[in-house]
């Protein structure tokens, strides 16, 4: 019998790396000075799981992937232009707050409602991936209070691999302490998959996919769901960026010898 | 008052705590006497009264879940524990360690538990009650929290404070009944990464990160990854280093283009990898910008070799940046290494 699965994938937008953030006190709690002016990217564990959920779709013919993202519309329109020319996949975004100083109990209960809500979603054959953790609020906690809102609870964080066996079930790889791998196999569907970085090298931009998907996009945002996330009682004393600038020594035109004792007398000190 | 509950978990050897846990009972007996609250350790393993002997002295109550079904670290056998431990000590405080199998579920079990999860927490300090300092995309921000709402779980960052050492009398242990749901995961074992030999070692008091410099054409207008491979394992054999590396560097491995052997993106540092603990750092062949950079935050000593005297490094990020060929310095330090043993 055919594996179908029916993967959803909760990616949020984050700002580049490149990009100087500066924390700025708001009305209704901290955020980036600029926030909306910042250019951003898919979250990128978030865009490992999308890019790992595509490609365990395309090996089990009748499978799906839905992208589900929080955050403002202009933002996710901004970072679809590029997502959406990667792999397949049905948008269904959710109006509300950017940024990592949101209440991820909040976050969770906004995604899983929405994912509660998508049509011809079948929850026995669900996969629920995202990243195991955000590059911008970076708990590590929202993917697993999402699952346990939907009833899913078998759940495997820092992902880097799975592989399906022909009875449905498979074998999960999460990252454990000491560069190690923890082996697990799930009898099947449902469960939760939080991802690291996988296996997978980023896809290259493929016109007819962004064509395919664009058609999507655009009605998917219209009717995005606006929502409000509730800050359930979490206060921030202080908000700061690190005040550490170190004062570098720079050694050019010394001969290797010499560079080399000083980094053997350093390491032995 | 408030009532803390550290929760703590085994080791591999089934018997003995983690010394992150170890390190969050630290917290907890410090907490509790700041906050003039009470505290309970609960221990979760397949042998949890015998890992609790490690306790000795401490004015706790112990609780214990234990049983072959909790050897491993698994999602719906941990939250089934957890949430007994916390129920049986009516915590509104709860610590544990931010390790892997705790991390797994901690969010879980607060959402059953109607409470709320602060992870990665780096220290804990007493105001106006309790608040927690912890970093924002990626350690790039910091900021300290705190939570109106009880039960509040925190999982504390490994390394941010001295472990826990027990001495005098062993303290009673009481044993929890936990009633498991249907196990539909079975954890098979431990892989080791399937390169060959280990280069991620977290106690290392060196962590030397490669960059994608190593397996770019050199001056002879050659790749030299062979050449690479051999100092770069030189180096972490000479001084039992942990290795680490750029994100451009682990991503050749998929994108067909000439790798070093043994790296995988287990060994990435940075905005999508890891942020070890380390007290030195040494780079190599990488340009220090700023999102690989932010996965040595918690590098004490760093220095760099760079080509390129106008690098990431030399902008406040590193303490010395060595303008030199690291294919050069690197076979003169190992040969010093060497002739030192």
């Amino acid at each position: 019998m055919a594996n179908i699965f029916h993967v959803v994938v909760c990616a949020s937008t984050v700002p580049d790396p490149l990009q100087t953030l500066e924390p700025v006190a708001g009305a209704s709690g901290p955020g980036l000075k600029n926030e909306m002016m910042l250019p951003a990217v898919l979250d990128p564990w978030a865009a490992s799981a999308l890019y790992e959920a595509a490609n365990l779709v395309a090996k089990h013919p009748g499978s799906k992937v839905w992208l589900v993202s929080l955050g403002p519309k202009a933002k996710v329109q901004q970072v679809m232009m590029t997502v959406a020319q990667k792999v397949p996949f049905e948008l269904v975004a959710v109006d509300g707050p950017l940024g990592g100083f949101t209440d991820a109990h909040s976050t969770a209960a906004a995604l899983a409602e929405t994912i509660a809500a998508i049509p011809g979603l079948d929850r026995e054959r669900l996969l629920l991936f995202g990243g195991w953790e955000s590059a911008s609020r970076g708990a590590g906690a929202t993917m697993q209070m999402v699952g346990e809102r939907l009833g899913v609870t078998d759940q495997f964080q820092g992902v880097d691999q799975i592989a399906v066996n022909d009875d449905g079930s498979f074998e999960v790889l999460e990252r454990v302490e000491g560069g190690k791998h923890q082996a697990s196999l799930c009898a099947g569907a449902p469960a939760v998959l939080g991802w690291a970085t996988g296996n997978l090298a980023e896809p290259r931009n493929n016109p007819q996919v962004g064509m395919a998907n664009m058609r999507g996009v655009m009605p998917a945002l219209q009717k995005a769901k606006s929502v409000k996330l509730d800050a359930n009682g979490l206060s921030y004393v202080s908000v700061s960026l690190p005040k550490q600038q170190r004062v570098t020594r720079v050694v050019r035109d010394v001969p290797e010898d010499e560079i080399a004792r000083e980094i053997v007398q350093w390491i032995a000190e | 008052m408030e009532k803390i509950l550290v929760l703590t978990h085994v080791d591999e050897s089934g018997a003995e705590l983690t010394r992150a846990s170890l390190e969050a009972v630290a917290a907890g007996v410090e907490m509790a006497e700041a906050l003039s609250a009470s505290l309970a350790i609960g221990v979760v393993g397949a042998q949890g009264a015998s890992a609790a002997q490690q306790l000795g002295g401490i004015k706790a109550r112990v609780l214990t879940v234990s049983g072959e079904e909790f050897s491993c670290a698994r999602y719906a056998s941990d939250t089934a524990a957890c949430e007994a431990l916390v129920k049986a000590a009516e915590a509104t405080l709860v610590f544990a360690p931010a390790s892997s199998r705790f991390a797994r579920v901690m969010p879980g079990v607060a959402y059953r538990l109607g409470g709320f999860v602060e992870t990665h927490i780096t220290a804990l300090a007493k105001s106006d009650g309790l608040e927690a300092t912890r970093w924002f995309y990626r350690q790039r921000i910091e900021a300290v929290v705190k939570r109106e709402t009880r039960p509040w779980f925190l999982l504390l960052e490994a390394g941010t404070r001295a472990a826990f050492v027990g001495s005098g009398a062993v303290p009673e242990v009481e044993t929890m009944a936990v009633t498991l749901p249907a196990l539909r995961t079975k954890v098979i074992g431990v892989r080791a990464p399937k390169q060959g030999e280990q280069t991620i070692r977290p106690d290392a008091k060196i962590l030397f990160v490669a960059g994608a410099g190593w397996t770019k054409k050199q001056a002879d207008g050659q790749v030299h990854s062979a050449e690479a491979e051999t100092l770069i394992l030189g180096f972490l054999k000479a001084v039992d280093a942990s290795l680490g590396s750029s994100k451009s560097l682990v991503d050749q491995s998929g994108e067909n283009q000439t790798v070093l052997k043994f790296m995988t993106h287990m060994n990435q540092i940075g905005q999508t990898g890891a942020t070890p603990r380390h007290p030195k750092g040494l780079s190599t062949c990488c340009h220090g910008e700023e999102p690989h950079v932010v996965g040595w935050r918690f590098i004490n000593e760093r220095r760099a070799i760079s080509l390129d005297p106008n690098c990431g490094w030399a902008r406040g990020k590193a303490d010395v940046l060595y303008v030199a060929d690291a294919f050069g310095v690197m076979a003169k330090v190992n040969a010093l290494l060497t002739a030192g043993k």
